[in-house]
């Protein structure tokens, strides 16, 4: 009998993965759902008997859409997957817990050393050193700490914690128990939104059978579904959402990691950070600061989105090119028409041009553009894009979303949201850039946390302020 | 009066859970469609939370509405990623052909409209919702049918 895997995964299944799913069965093939390889140009994108198929409309179409091996299909056997290894390959509830049995027979401060060797920073968008926070919650004394992870993913132009979720939770569980046993924490909440019901669907499937497998005696893990508040996404926005109030930041210090859920330390990460110390482990912290480039450790998992011709998760390491992930990776703009510019960062990125498409993605490279590489975004525009508009955009964003505690952001982003629609509308004078200018300063100087404070970055960058 | 006490019972069941008035709207939405008056004063009372501070809960999380959608609720993503693939003309497009703007439901309570911002598919945009379904790549045709 014939072997098919079919990916149960949210995008696959708006463009009818279901339905060949059944067909397949009904014609006699074994079906196991799987995740997405992330070639979201592919999609539904089915492997029957290792040979891939995509994008598949129909069954009687398949010889059209024939790609080859799965093994040797070029998008993915140059791509380097430590993060996303067995996402799209596995069915992700048929688990060996051998693995991670044995990594939790080693100590948690020899994994703390493996996670401080690796160089890994969160992957979420600030950036931070992660062993810093688990050497903090594992140094700060107290009877219950959290490990929490942040599945928030609001920013437009990233979708590396659905796909990762959908396709292989375990990798997260492993993550969250690993940093569970590192630094003492005993219970584990993922906060997932709410805009992604079948990766809640699958995680809590995942959940119960590592339950079942006995891998959550020490540490339990609870899935906590937000309620469409961007600012969530902030660590400390977070934590108020998960104990029961208005998702407003709170002033830092003190840090989560010594006061964060209930006052309890608090381990605050990222999915695709928790998902790359598996990784790490695996092949050794030494090792995996060996790629990439300087303090850009490791691999990031890149997501290419927007007007793209072929769009989805590229996982490799730091150091490549915009224009090799977007014209090599990417095949340029799907409009066909020439590139406008691109949004790095999700929508407190900056916005880049042409003649700043060799950066190479390091965390340092594109800081010294003002830019940021965030959760590894990447929204491409043609040249149709309107960035008056755009910075238009990034104020009413700010202004919607501003959970309104502080001054700077609460207001700051209406009174740039009125100022650049004057410009739109053609009524500005220099008066406007400069007040825009000024409020740029306000907002990144006394902010009081990035949502105000990185506004900036697609207005000035936009506009092309200093 | 049986069906209060059923609702009363369901919100006190997560008294002590992590995040409890959120989740407890969350169940009160996804069972009656919207959040109205009553359930902002009985969530207060279980939790014993001012009004105030439940308002504030509804009107800060944009899931929480407080009015019934429409039997056809369409949401379509206005996020960058979409904006790239002409989800501003498609929304003018919708608005214009079913006569309410984002937010608005029609007076006859058929169609609803509203904004999302980001469902993960930044790849194969512009991208919606009508109800439960998504659709990507999506056209105004689509929407309309």
């Amino acid at each position: 009998m014939s072997l098919a895997q079919v990916p149960y995964e949210t995008l696959a299944i708006a463009l009818g993965a279901n339905g060949l799913a059944d067909a397949l069965t009904a014609r006699g093939h074994r079906v196991t759902r799987t995740g997405s390889f992330g070639l979201s140009w592919l999609e539904p994108m089915i492997i029957i008997d290792e040979i891939a198929y995509g994008p598949v409309a129909a069954l009687d179409q398949l010889d059209e859409v024939r790609l080859g091996p799965i093994e040797t299909l070029p998008a993915l056997a140059s791509q380097h997957r430590l993060v996303f290894d067995r996402c799209g390959k596995i069915d992700p509830f048929d688990y060996d817990a051998t693995w991670l049995r044995n990594q939790l027979r080693r100590t948690p401060q020899e994994i703390i050393e493996e996670v401080k060797k690796s160089g890994l920073r969160g992957r979420g968008g600030a950036g931070f050193p992660a062993h810093i926070k688990w050497q903090t919650v594992s140094d700060t004394p107290n009877e219950q700490k959290y490990i929490v992870v942040n599945a928030d993913e609001g920013d437009s132009g990233t979708f590396a914690d659905r796909l990762i979720m959908e396709g292989d939770p375990f990798r997260l569980i492993e993550g969250m128990v690993l940093s569970g046993h590192a630094t003492g924490a005993s219970k584990g909440i993922v906060y997932l939104r709410s805009e992604y019901p079948v990766a809640a669907e699958v995680l809590g499937a995942a959940i119960a059978k590592a339950e079942q497998l006995g891998l959550l005696e020490q540490f339990d893990i609870e899935i906590f579904i937000g309620a469409g508040a961007y600012i969530c996404g902030e660590e400390t926005s977070l934590l108020e959402s998960l104990e029961g109030k208005r998702g407003e930041v709170r002033a830092k210090p003190p840090v989560p990691a010594i006061s964060g859920l209930h006052g309890c330390p608090t381990l605050v990460h990222n999915v695709i950070t928790l998902c790359s110390v598996p990784a790490i482990l695996d092949i050794g912290g030494d090792a995996y600061a060996e790629l990439g480039v300087g303090a850009s450790t490791g691999t990031m998992t890149f997501q290419l989105a927007g007007n793209i011709a072929r769009g989805g998760l590229i996982e490799l390491p730091f150091g490549l090119s915009m224009r090799e992930l977007i014209e090599d990776w990417g095949g340029g703009t799907r409009s066909g028409r020439p590139l406008g510019a691109v949004q790095i960062g999700g929508p407190l990125g900056a916005y880049l041009f042409e003649e700043q498409l060799d950066t190479p993605l390091t965390y340092e490279d594109l800081a010294r553009l003002d830019a940021g590489i965030g959760h590894g975004g990447l929204v491409v525009f043609d040249d149709t894009i309107d960035l008056v508009q755009q910075a238009h955009y990034a104020f009413a964003f700010c202004a919607h979303e501003s959970c309104g505690k502080c001054t700077p952001c609460r207001i700051g982003a209406v009174r740039g949201k009125e100022a650049v629609a004057s410009m739109m509308t053609g009524e500005y004078t220099q008066e406007h850039l400069q007040l825009i200018t000024e409020l740029c300063d306000v907002m990144e100087e006394a902010s009081l946390c990035q949502m105000g404070g990185m506004t900036p970055i697609p207005v000035r960058s936009a506009l092309g302020l200093k | 009066m049986q069906e209060s006490e059923e609702l009363r019972e369901f919100v006190a069941s997560f008294s002590g859970k992590i995040g409890a008035p959120i989740s407890a709207l969350r169940g009160i939405l996804e069972s009656h469609g919207y959040i109205g008056e009553e359930h902002v004063r009985l969530v207060a009372d279980v939790f014993n939370l001012s009004l105030a501070d439940v308002r504030g809960i509804v009107s800060f999380y944009s899931d929480f509405r407080t009015t019934p959608r429409g039997r056809k609720h369409l949401r379509i993503c206005q996020a960058e990623a979409c904006q790239s693939m002409g989800a501003r003309q498609l929304t003018d497009d919708i608005s214009n052909a079913l006569g309410i703007e984002l937010g608005e439901t029609r007076q006859d309570g058929a169609v609803s409209l509203e904004a999302v911002y980001c469902l993960g598919l930044c790849a194969s945009g512009p991208s919606a919702m009508v109800n439960d379904r998504i659709l990507v790549r999506v056209s105004k045709e689509d929407l309309l049918q």
